[in-house]
């Protein structure tokens, strides 16, 4: 049966602008749907992938985010104290605690400032965070007022770079560096020292406290021995639920949109696709008619056309995916809800994300394109035969 | 032979099983037309009957060849069988230097001639030719009815032949005239 393959493929070329037109409204439909998911994608991999499965977030009882969160030094002393947590080589125990601030900052080509989380830390946050990684200049020096700026920063906010100043609190602080974070939220971030941070700002408590765990099964213990400690008032969570956590409105909300319009559209292409396979099945009526008087089954008329539907789904597809291949390039900024700070990611796609979209630009022209295969299966044959035109 | 709305091409119709009769039986190649169902009257057309268009019918997307070989893609012949016997056909016709044309690129008289290989390709017992001259400048008309007149004489082919022209007609060795859907 290559020939009614062949057939159908060449319908399709000799209808080549109205195959250009439903493809083009089908595509169109698809890349919504394919932005949509890469936006997921994108905030999943700067939120979620933000958290490292071994490393355990500690924040104070009751707070949801680090911004609203608050750990006394002797807190954090005593939570060093715990045995469970890893160390480095040298015997530095990878417990880490850090500040969190808000900052008001001018962002490029913007009239209106945006927050932009200022982290205070220490240097062996690097190695809780393997993602984040120097791509010019140098870490910050402990005691001093210097700061790492995230990629994104650098190109939205600080455009200076590598020697610029930036007031923070009440301290004036150089840019000595810029990491970048394999499109995690830690690329929209300021880094610097924590003590220095925590003076800048009068504070006498951290944000939180990171540790990493020797493996992900530590995880009870240290939940354990924090939970039964009645001077630390803390949860313990894991960094990647925490990230996960912050995620969810955001993403729920952006999914609930998408989709909403992608399913508006969808109808849209659905009925464009319809009417241009009833078109293809009204201009070949006598030649439905032909090959049914000579014994071709309505059931492989059907196929006929079902295959044409599809072959305009699958391009479509195809062209959907080619164009989220370049929208990729593309880097988006959204509000944080849970720390009102800016989030720059990247759309991002995916295998699986690819997948859908194909198997969304079929299946909405394997629907547009059933009423008119019926018709044509259905077709008498003699007043087909009859029929004008070709 | 009739007039318009005689019950010419009804009567084709009937024969093909395309229509079914309000009244009486119809037997055409060894079976009883009006009594078997659509599948089976489609497999019995599909080897006993081949059809003459007065429009040709073909597929402007596909070659001559192409267009020949649909009836076979309803055989059990490979790919190869199903292209000798094309070649066959089309040689028959006079078009074996035509087999890869599209129908836009023959005229008139070539396509009618890419229609009835279609329609002896599979080596049906029966043609139906409906009009089949209806369509052409009298040159191409009567070398059409030359190569009908041959493949009944050659191939012994029965063919029900549907016309107005009463020169066609001339050509069948019998002739009935329909009026209002009677015989005359």
């Amino acid at each position: 049966m290559k020939l009614l393959l062949v057939y159908s493929v060449r319908n399709v070329w000799a209808r080549s602008c109205t195959t250009a037109l439903s493809i083009g409204g089908l595509a169109l439909v698809s890349l919504i749907l394919l932005a949509v998911l890469m936006l997921g994608n994108g905030l999943n991999r700067a939120l979620i992938e933000s958290g490292s499965p071994d490393n355990v977030l500690l924040l104070r009882k009751g707070a949801t985010t680090e911004i609203a969160s608050g750990i006394y030094r002797d807190q954090a002393h005593v939570v060093r104290m715990l045995a469970g947590i890893a160390q480095t080589s040298g015997g530095e125990l990878l417990a880490i605690p850090e500040l969190v601030v808000l900052i008001s900052l001018a962002k490029s080509g913007a009239e209106t400032p945006a927050n932009v989380v200022v982290r205070g830390t220490q240097p062996e946050a690097f190695r809780l965070r393997p993602q984040v990684r120097l791509i010019a200049g140098r870490a910050w020096q402990q005691g001093t007022t210097e700061i790492v700026i995230g990629a994104q920063i650098a190109k939205r906010f600080l455009l200076g770079g590598i020697g610029s100043h930036l007031r923070v609190g009440k301290r004036e602080w150089l840019v000595v560096g810029i990491a970048e974070a394999q499109g995690t939220a830690f690329e929209s971030e300021i880094c610097g020292d924590v003590d220095q941070l925590m003076a800048a700002y009068g504070r006498d408590s951290y944000s939180s406290l990171t540790l990493r765990l020797p493996d992900p099964s530590a995880f009870q213990r240290i939940d354990d021995a924090i939970g039964s400690d009645t001077r630390l008032l803390l949860q313990v969570k894991r960094e990647r639920d925490y990230y996960r956590e912050k995620s969810v409105t955001m993403a729920t909300f952006i999914r609930l949109l998408g989709f909403t319009f992608t399913l508006i559209f969808a109808f849209g292409a659905i009925l464009g696709g319809t009417m241009t396979m009833y078109g293809a099945v009204a201009s070949r009526t006598r030649e439905i008619g032909m090959l049914r008087a000579l014994g071709f089954h309505p059931r492989q008329i059907l196929s006929v056309f079902l295959l044409e539907s599809l072959m305009l789904g699958a391009m479509a597809g195809l062209l959907a995916v080619g164009a989220g291949t370049a929208l990729q390039f593309v880097t988006l900024s959204t509000m944080n809800f849970s720390t009102f700070s800016e989030l720059a990611f990247r759309l991002t796609l995916t295998p699986a994300s690819a997948l859908i979209t194909m198997a969304f630009a079929l299946s909405i022209s394997m629907v547009g394109g059933i009423p008119p295969a019926i018709r044509a299966a259905r077709l008498p044959v003699t007043a087909a035969l009859h029929t004008p035109g070709r | 032979m009739g007039p318009s709305g005689s019950g010419k091409t009804t009567i084709l119709n009937l024969v093909a099983g395309l229509d079914r009769p309000t009244q009486g039986t119809i037997h055409a190649a060894g079976l009883t037309v009006s009594q078997q169902k659509e599948a089976d009257l489609a497999r019995w057309r599909a080897r006993y009957i081949g059809f003459v268009f007065q429009f040709y019918n073909l597929i402007p997307v596909l070659t001559a060849a192409e267009n020949v070989e649909l009836p076979l893609l309803l055989s059990k012949l490979t790919r190869r069988e199903r292209f000798t016997h094309v070649q066959a056909a089309l040689g028959l016709v006079g078009l074996s230097d035509r087999i890869h044309h599209y129908p836009r690129q023959l005229s008139g008289g070539q396509e009618q001639r890419v229609g009835i290989a279609r329609a002896i390709v599979s080596d049906p017992t029966i043609l139906l030719a409906d009009e089949p001259i209806g369509n052409l400048d009298r040159s191409a008309a009567q070398a059409i009815m030359a190569l009908l007149t041959r493949l009944h004489r050659e191939l012994n082919k029965t063919i029900l032949m549907v016309t107005h022209d009463p020169q066609a007609a001339g050509y069948a060795q019998e002739i009935l005239h329909f009026d209002k859907g009677k015989v005359d």
